[in-house]
């Protein structure tokens, strides 16, 4: 900060004081919902977690107890479809973007990726209705996996692109050069090299898709018994939530409730370990 | 035995060569395999988006041929006798989005302003990486939360103040159900805040140090400087992030579907339930038993597709306008 000796008018301090007391402020109204979410969240959620809720199936209504654990099941189920889909395409498409990134090809790819990440999921979900529900004519854990899928491939692909564009290229000079061939360059130089940050790429897209419940309303649909097969509706723990938070019953809003401590625990520590890892990560570049 | 070996080694060495020379044209024929295939993956996000256009487009033709223009701005929505007009909805979604934009945007471009410009160096991370957690909640928990604690707390007290000092405009007419158009807004602006938070941040960050030391050096104040060297460079990039922000508040399905009260009336009032695009999609998508109706549902989809496509490329243009610069540093 320059020390000037010039008098600053009183205008302008109290102005300069407005500034900064409004930035605090903002700050702070931005973090108190956080704070609030989390704490009813763990608040409301805990009292009603139990082993039951983690093992059995939903009770109808009027019954007390029961749980959802066909709906974590399934969740898994639909997210691990959706990732055999998504990650290698997503993958691939940014391996393609940032090893043969040039030409209006890729600069169309890029573009049309970054626009379908800003498509509504609700839009995902009726466009998988029609790709996939309609021709079957029926709802399935797979149609499901495939909006998640379709809803991960543009944030890995823009991810691995990034990731790869920062490996030096005379990692990628010193391994053709030694008679390596492209394909292997690429996939066990560069991306290897990249690995840290691609793998942190798709774990947030699994962490931003586990959570979306839109475009499972009309693919998974969801389901109040078990099911392992992925050719029928099958419940989603973000279904679940939502249908029992609309529900006019204490009972299932206490469980909305626990289900949402559970769905926000995976995520956070999806997104904690992402973070862990990265940053160990340019530690270890640092060193 | 042993001279039966020793005539083959020979004869082994003689055709090294002839293998090496197969196993470089079957890496050249991988090397063409493994570029196509990853050309594929690519050309994979092209079709997806040009399939969501075909698949909405062609399943709303009913309604596209039936209705016309006029379905955008026809105000009854009945399903039984076959009539729709998605105004009330497309009122909901700009209402909904415009006023959550009012809130968040001053409240984003603050933080984003205080982390980079005057919080202490061991704040940034906690602050950031707090906002970053904000936007990687789903959607249908800020919705829970909606319901049980934020429509209550309007109901309560938000409200009722509101209508009592501002009753005067119209805009807080009505009894205070909690649920409502404001409850919506208000969720949808702490959904955005996130991202239009950190795209501004890193518009600031590309800000050249030097342009804030000049200032800084001519006897400017901090509000000063941030007004003149920083906000002023960064507009447009500011404006790319707004612009994102709307895009994503337009296309909020769950979180919105749980608060607004789900009314298909036009009311000035944002004390009053009303509806959105995305939330009457959500809601009837799946008991929509004839085509007509289905037709209608996805027309209002096709819509909601078309106009977070616009409104998404305009905010990467202008985002990309202003980062490519340091982008383009970073990689050389």
């Amino acid at each position: 900060m320059p020390n000037l000796n010039r008098p600053v008018s009183s205008f302008r301090k109290l102005s300069n004081l407005a500034f900064i007391g409004s930035a605090i402020l903002a700050s702070v109204v931005v973090l108190a919902p956080l704070v609030a979410i989390f704490g009813y969240l763990v608040m409301k959620g805990v009292g009603s977690l139990n082993l039951a809720f983690l093992m059995h199936l939903p009770k109808p209504v009027g019954e007390d107890g029961g749980g959802m654990a066909n709906a974590i099941v399934g969740s898994l189920m639909i997210l691990g479809l959706g990732s055999v889909l998504g990650v290698p395409l997503g993958i691939g498409a940014g391996i393609y973007m940032a090893e043969f990134g040039h030409g209006r090809l890729v600069t169309l790819v890029r573009f049309t990726a970054d626009v379908l990440n800003g498509v509504p999921s609700i839009v995902v979900g009726i466009s998988a209705y029609a790709l996939v529900v309609l021709p079957q004519h029926h709802f399935s854990a797979f149609s499901g996996g495939v909006a998640l899928g379709i809803m991960m491939i543009p944030t890995i692909a823009r991810t691995t692109e990034e990731m790869l564009l920062m490996v030096p290229n005379t990692i990628r000079e010193a391994a053709l050069g030694l008679g390596i061939p492209q394909w292997r360059t690429t996939l066990q130089v560069t991306l290897r090299t990249a690995s840290k940050g691609v793998i942190t790429g798709a774990m947030l897209a699994f962490a931003r898709v586990a959570g979306e419940t839109a475009p499972l309303l009309f693919t998974a649909f969801g389901n109040q018994f078990w099911n392992l097969n992925p050719n029928q509706p099958t419940a989603a723990l973000p279904l679940q939530i939502f249908s029992y938070a609309i529900s006019p019953f204490d009972e299932w809003h206490r469980q909305a409730w626990a289900g949402a401590l559970i769905l926000i625990l995976l995520i956070v520590i999806a997104v904690s370990a992402v973070r862990v890892v990265t940053s160990r990560g340019t530690m270890a570049n640092n060193a | 035995m042993v001279g039966q070996t020793a005539g083959v080694k020979p004869f082994e060495h003689i055709e090294v060569p002839h293998i090496e020379l197969r196993s470089s044209r079957i890496s050249k024929l991988l090397d063409v395999l493994f570029r196509n295939g990853l050309l594929i993956c690519a050309l994979s996000i092209l079709a997806i988006m040009a399939l969501f256009f075909y698949e909405l487009a062609s399943r709303s033709q009913l309604t596209i041929a039936k209705f016309g223009l006029h379905f955008f701005v026809g105000n009854t929505w009945d399903p039984v006798s076959g009539d729709f007009g998605a105004l009330p909805f497309i009122y909901g979604t700009l209402v909904s989005s415009f006023v959550a934009l009012v809130l968040a945007v001053p409240l984003a471009v603050g933080v984003a302003v205080f982390v980079t410009e005057l919080c202490p160096r061991s704040l940034r991370g906690i602050i950031s990486f707090t906002v970053e957690l904000l936007a990687a909640i789903p959607s249908v928990i800020y919705g829970l939360w909606g319901i049980f604690v934020l429509a209550p707390l309007l109901r309560t007290y938000v409200e009722p103040w509101l209508a009592k000092a501002l009753g005067w405009t119209g805009l807080f007419d009505g009894p205070a159900y909690g649920i409502g158009m404001l409850a919506a807004a208000v969720i949808l602006a702490i959904m955005i805040v996130p991202i239009i938070a950190s795209i501004t941040r890193e518009v600031l960050v590309a800000v050249p140090q030097n342009q804030r030391e000049a200032v800084l050096a001519l006897g400017a104040t901090r509000w000063e400087m941030v007004r003149m060297a920083v906000l002023r460079n960064a507009r447009a990039g500011i404006m790319g992030g707004i612009i994102l922000g709307l895009g994503r508040a337009i296309g909020e399905t769950m979180a919105v579907t749980m608060v607004i009260g789900n009314r298909p009336e036009i009311s000035k009032s944002l004390l009053a339930p009303g509806y959105t695009m995305a939330s009457v999609i959500a809601n009837e998508f799946s008991e929509a038993s004839d085509d007509l109706y289905l037709s209608a549902l996805v027309e209002i989809g096709l819509a909601l597709l078309i106009v977070t496509v616009i409104v998404n490329a305009c905010a990467r243009l202008l985002v990309w306008s202003i980062t490519r610069g340091r982008g383009g540093q970073a990689h050389a």
